[in-house]
């Protein structure tokens, strides 16, 4: 009988483990497929062509270049390595403004030819129209290659518009920066206060100051991040405009101070511990030669735990990495490669937390911000094996 | 005129009684053995001479404890100056995680030394006085942690001369080694004795007749008898000396 039972106990947690474990490689598999198949996709709006003159030798623009073109920051096509010719944009809903509707008829029945007539006489035009109208017997205009979207546009591309069109823009770059960048500064302001207030925990204090101090920073981990996010809000963003004279508040600073923040309970928690894993024979050591309380932290308790220091520092990065929400508030959140500490930006967690609710489904910026997730789950994973590798190298 | 000189010192942990009004005085250049029962207070009474509870929260000393006619406890005494002055080498071998030679020039560093060839000196110097020397030359740059368990404490032994002290206080040193390993530092002991004054707590009375001059007996936290060696091995005045040399407890 009590074997029976424990056959059965054994098999609920075999079976369980194992659930867990598939559920997670179905996420991660999903995440995968779903990212991926942004390669897949095409440059230009589906659906969409873009059609210039027989005359001009352009075959294919890139999304980079078609972007700047309709947003008419290249006006030649000189630039784009087509003849010396001003650029005429069309837009398939600038119609109306070319044709009346009895020349379009009813239905759009004319705009074939009406688009066909309108390429025809325009060597410069490019015309962003539908498929269906940009074909048939006699049309005279040519269709622009087009081509899938590439490793290099998403990953090396420094642009984030994935809503542009004729060609949204999905560069990773200011992303990935802006999450380094936002991760750099908030370690940099974590660190020394960490360190020093594991430093006064392990050494200094008595042990009734640290009974009190030990739950209360631990309590802090145990904050929901959008209380972290709306302090950042209230309090970190006005100060910041006021003492650096903003323009706005929300940066890229007001992002690192409230991960700095969050980072700190982590960083105390763990480095402290392992000062406090040093042990006593080593202090002892080094007093009983004649060094003094500091110079016994610095050379001999600090070198003894330093790879405990460093994992304590890791995983502050991982938190503040995968740090969505208090982000997601306080800094501004515009895509752009940040050039200063105080500019404004945007973080992978924050813009698929932000967008990924107006992505409409299977679409490419539904695609893109998968394969953001997958660049987070990468990194996310580096950092976690560097954990590992190090605390393991420490025993 | 003696080196050290103890007199009615008391001392607590807590509300724990561990030393009843001890008086010693001990002379320059002579070993001194600690012996009896564990928990008798003798280590405890030995962490005194270079002010080691100093770390312990929660304990009180009453008494006074001279070296070369200074109060130790005095106020105006610089801890870190006395610890120089008053080596220590502990139970178990506590090497730093650091090459061989950092090892021996951590006591120089700290205490501001900067000269890398009056360093590199030292601890050749000390490395030979530890009967080292001949067996780590080769490997100086690797991690002390390489060397085996008696090496390691003669290393410290190196460790705790580098700084030039007067006294070095010794707790249980070869008790963590091999038979071979403890042979190698008592005949250091002997070899070093001209230079210093060693106080050696032990719990092999072997090894106190083979190392010290004279002999303290401890029990539960009063000094019973101290007297040169020879006379505690053979003749003690006192019986419980008496039952404790001969096995009867401890």
């Amino acid at each position: 009988m009590k074997k029976v039972f424990e056959k059965i106990i054994s098999g609920i947690i075999t079976c369980s483990g194992f659930l867990t474990s598939v559920v997670i490689l179905l996420i991660v598999v999903f995440l995968f497929s779903e990212g991926l198949g942004l390669f897949s996709q095409k440059t230009i709006e589906e659906g969409y062509t873009l059609v210039v003159n027989k005359s001009n030798p352009v075959e294919e623009l890139n999304a980079k270049q078609i972007k700047e073109v309709f947003d008419e920051d290249v006006t030649n096509w000189e630039e784009v390595g087509g003849k010396p010719e001003p650029i005429m944009v069309f837009r398939f809903e600038d119609m109306q403004k070319y044709f009346s509707e009895e020349e379009l008829g009813p239905n759009y029945e004319n705009a074939t030819a009406c688009i066909n007539s309108l390429v025809e006489k325009n060597p410069g035009i490019v015309a962003f129209v539908p498929e269906e109208f940009a074909g048939g017997d006699g049309f005279c205009g040519k269709r622009l290659k087009d081509h899938t979207i590439s490793a290099g546009e998403v990953f090396g591309g420094n642009e984030w518009f994935p809503t542009a069109t004729p060609a949204a823009q999905f560069g990773f770059m200011p992303l990935i920066l802006g999450t380094v960048w936002v991760t750099v500064f908030a370690i940099l302001f974590a660190l020394p206060f960490g360190l020093s207030v594991a430093i006064y925990m392990s050494e200094v204090s008595s042990a009734r100051m640290r009974a009190i101090l030990k739950p209360v920073i631990e309590l802090l981990n145990g904050i929901p991040s959008v209380v972290y996010g709306f302090f950042g809000l209230i309090v970190v963003v006005p100060l910041l405009q006021d003492v650096f004279g903003l323009p706005v508040g929300e940066s890229g600073l007001a992002g690192a101070i409230v991960l700095a923040i969050m980072a700190l309970p982590t960083i105390i928690t763990v480095s402290q511990d392992a000062m406090q894993n040093c042990p006593r024979s080593q202090r002892e050591a080094s007093l009983a030669l004649g060094a003094s309380k500091w110079q016994t932290i610095y050379k001999v308790v600090m070198p003894y735990s330093i790879s405990g220091i460093t994992s304590a520092v890791v995983l502050g990065i991982g938190r503040a990495f995968g740090e969505t929400m208090a982000v997601l508030m306080v800094t501004g959140n515009a895509a752009v490669i940040p050039l200063s500490i105080t500019d404004p930006l945007r973080t992978i967690p924050a813009t698929i937390a932000a967008e990924l609710g107006e992505a409409p489904a299977g679409g490419p910026h539904y695609q893109s911000l998968f394969l953001l997730g997958v660049v987070l789950f990468f990194i996310t994973l580096i950092i976690n094996s560097s954990v590992e590798y190090i605390s393991s190298k420490n025993k | 005129m003696s080196k050290i000189e103890a007199q009615h010192v008391d001392f607590h942990y807590g509300s724990f009684h561990a030393l009843k009004d001890i008086n010693m005085s001990i002379k320059e250049h002579e070993v001194v053995a600690f012996i009896g029962p564990s928990g008798c207070g003798k280590s405890t009474f030995l962490r005194l001479f270079n002010r080691m509870n100093d770390l312990i929260p929660d304990t009180r000393l009453d008494g006074q404890i001279t070296i070369d006619g200074q109060n130790i406890y005095d106020r105006s005494v610089n801890v870190d100056e006395l610890r120089k002055n008053v080596g220590m080498v502990f139970q178990r071998p506590n090497p730093f995680p650091k090459s061989i030679y950092e090892n021996v020039a951590y006591g120089l560093r700290v205490n501001g030394i900067k000269d890398e060839a009056f360093i590199a000196e030292m601890v050749e110097e000390s490395l030979r006085g530890a009967a080292l020397w001949d067996e780590v030359k080769d490997k100086l740059k690797k991690s002390a942690y390489a060397l085996s368990g008696g090496q390691q404490q003669r290393l410290c032994i190196a460790r705790a001369m580098a700084v030039s002290p007067s006294v070095l206080l010794m707790d249980e040193p070869a008790s963590a080694l091999d038979p071979i390993s403890t042979a190698k530092v008592e005949e250091l002991i002997h070899e070093i004795k001209k230079d210093y004054t060693i106080i050696i707590v032990t719990h092999n009375m072997q090894q106190a007749t083979r190392v010290s001059d004279k002999t303290a007996f401890f029990y539960l936290g009063q000094l019973i008898e101290y007297d040169n060696t020879n006379k505690i091995f053979t003749n003690p005045s006192k019986e419980e000396t008496q039952n404790y040399i001969t096995g009867r407890f401890g």
